[in-house]
């Protein structure tokens, strides 16, 4: 992290700003009293085993999942159940999951220019330049009127970024992208990962990947049984873990 | 077959385990049913002279049997398409034999039957394509609102497919044509006819669009609204085209079976094809041929909807079958 990235992260107003947040599914509590904030340019990690609740815990941002206690803000704006804020907080923040949710009947390009029509009131041939464009971007414009089921799984979730990052928003949300893919695929995506973090932009990301974290992540956030177990810059979380939990996990991880 | 499965099954029809028994029941039904009495039996006494009784029906098997196994032989030996063909156009002209077999008056099929297709297939093609258009809205309001969290759709769609499926359509037809005068709302036979196959057949494809809307993952949901797209614009950009896969095929059904059940509305009077076909052949006792005129239109009808059908089916299903 360069001394201008880092003041320029600690200036800014959070991304992302999370406080004393609680779920529960029925009796079965699946966030404990979490807070976090983002900050504007920031690069997250969140890992953990399965179940811990951090993909529970990034769809609450975009109100893919919703909560009983707690508060977010995104970009200052508070998130409720209006449809109007959770639209607009929608608008501003993209996703991309683990299993690239592509729309099979549409090309690749449609799947990428069709929400830039719909909700960015882009014309046709607007939006398709700029779908193009960022699909030059995950280095796929070759496979521009392909379906989605006619390319490898590596290519589907790079497609995947792209309708997201096409849309421009301020904070990118990933859930376990490369968790699906086979492994010879994983670095690609990552590849394209890397590429829009150096861009500067904002990050949340869910994964075991843990070299990306090493590589790129600002701050990593351990998590189990649905708490914030333990989190620090990725040189002092991986060299010297406070937790038995944490080392346990990476132990696990890292072999 | 769908699936292949890499094997190649030799034709049951080549295996003396399958076709042995099959030609020996073809044979021995034939015997028991005395076929000698019938069209079969005059065709073999016109060929060779052969006593009547016992005589006549052994020989009269033997013969359709003999028909029917070098009919197998031949076919077989054929690729498979033109296979499909043949036995289509064979049974296609049994079927018409069987018709020709009632000593039909062409003369009198000819004079009526211009005044059938003008009168009574326009107007069960006008009947059935507004009912089938009603019938697609309404299924789809319907299916929607029983996925909807709104208690009030979720109830009267509840009850309208419970009771639209559930009462015979031949009622519901005097339900509004005798029922609704009682209210003082005097309703035409056509719009009745309208009217009734509307809501019946709605009723039964919402079901089949609830199906179709349910089959699509909880993932493109997700990925359509968190791109920020509109609950409607999910609905008709993304969620319906991919439901059509699976709405399509039953909905064919749907629509091959309300062009024929829209001649239950012969029974207020209206003049479409079943009406015309059971009133024009009575002054000179000529039913049969009318009968047999207006099935023909029948089917022609639903061999065009057949091939409509495959054509939207091929439509939907090309970004699947790469």
């Amino acid at each position: 992290m360069t001394s201008a990235h880092a003041a320029a992260v600690k200036a800014a107003l959070p991304a992302i700003e999370i406080s004393g947040l609680n779920k529960w599914y029925g009796n079965l509590q699946v966030l404990h009293d979490v807070n976090l904030s983002v900050a504007q340019g920031e690069r997250m990690v969140i890992c953990g085993p399965s179940g811990s609740g951090k993909s529970t815990l990034i769809r609450t941002v975009n109100a893919l999942e919703g909560f009983q206690d707690g508060e977010i803000k995104v970009a200052g704006i508070r998130l409720t159940r209006d449809q109007a804020v959770v639209e607009e907080i929608r608008r501003r923040v993209g996703m991309v999951f683990q299993q690239f949710n592509l729309f099979p009947h549409l090309t690749v390009l449609e799947n990428c220019a069709l929400p830039l029509r719909l909700v960015r009131g882009l014309s046709p041939a607007e939006a398709r330049a700029r779908a193009m464009h960022y699909l030059s971007k995950v280095r796929i414009p070759e496979q521009a009127t392909k379906y989605p089921a006619q390319l490898s799984g590596g290519q589907q979730q790079r497609v995947a970024i792209a309708r997201a990052v096409a849309m421009q928003p301020e904070v990118m949300l990933f859930d376990e992208p490369t968790s699906a893919l086979d492994p010879e695929m994983v670095k690609e995506v990552l590849d394209v990962m890397v590429a829009l973090a150096d861009e500067g932009m904002t990050m949340a990301v869910v994964t075991h990947e843990m070299g990306f974290a090493r590589q790129v992540a600002d701050r990593v956030i351990f998590m189990d049984a649905g708490r914030i177990i333990e989190q620090g810059p990725p040189s002092t979380f991986f060299s010297a873990p406070k937790s038995d939990r944490t080392r346990a996990f990476l132990q696990q991880v890292l072999h | 077959m769908h699936y292949k499965d890499n094997i190649d099954y030799p034709p049951m029809l080549t295996r003396p385990v399958v076709f042995v028994p099959l030609l020996s029941a073809i044979f021995a039904g034939l015997w028991w049913f005395q076929s000698g009495d019938g069209a079969f039996g005059r065709l073999v006494r016109g060929l060779a002279p052969v006593a009547e009784g016992n005589p006549l029906n052994l020989v009269t098997a033997a013969c359709v049997t003999a028909l029917v196994g070098f009919n197998i032989f031949v076919v077989m030996r054929l690729p498979l398409r033109q296979q499909v063909w043949l036995v289509w156009g064979e049974l296609a002209a049994l079927i018409l034999l069987f018709f020709y077999s009632f000593d039909l008056s062409f003369a009198f099929i000819q004079r009526k039957i211009g005044f059938l297709i003008t009168q009574g297939l326009l107007t069960t093609l006008y009947i059935s394509a507004a009912s089938i258009a009603i019938a697609t809205v309404l299924a789809l309001m319907g299916a929607i609102a029983k996925l909807s969290s709104n208690g009030i759709a979720q109830g009267i769609a509840h009850f309208y497919t419970s009771l639209f499926r559930g009462l015979p359509l031949l009622m519901q037809i005097y339900m509004i044509y005798l029922g609704l005068p009682q209210l003082g709302y005097v309703v035409d036979a056509v719009p009745t006819g309208i009217a009734a196959l509307s809501l019946c057949y709605g009723a039964y494809m919402t079901e089949i669009f609830r199906a179709g809307i349910e089959s699509i993952p909880r993932g493109q949901w997700e990925a359509a609204r968190a791109l920020g797209m509109r609950p409607v614009a999910v609905m008709t950009r993304i969620i319906l085209p991919q439901s059509m896969r699976v709405i399509i095929p039953p909905t064919g059904n749907q629509f091959i079976s309300m062009l024929k059940d829209s001649s239950l509305v012969s029974v207020v009077g209206v003049w479409e094809l079943m009406y015309l076909a059971r009133t024009q052949g009575q002054t000179e006792f000529r039913h049969i041929e009318m009968m047999v005129t207006a099935s023909l239109i029948y089917w022609l009808m639903s061999i065009v909807l057949e091939l409509l059908q495959k054509r939207i089916e091929t439509h939907f299903n090309k970004a699947a079958t790469r």
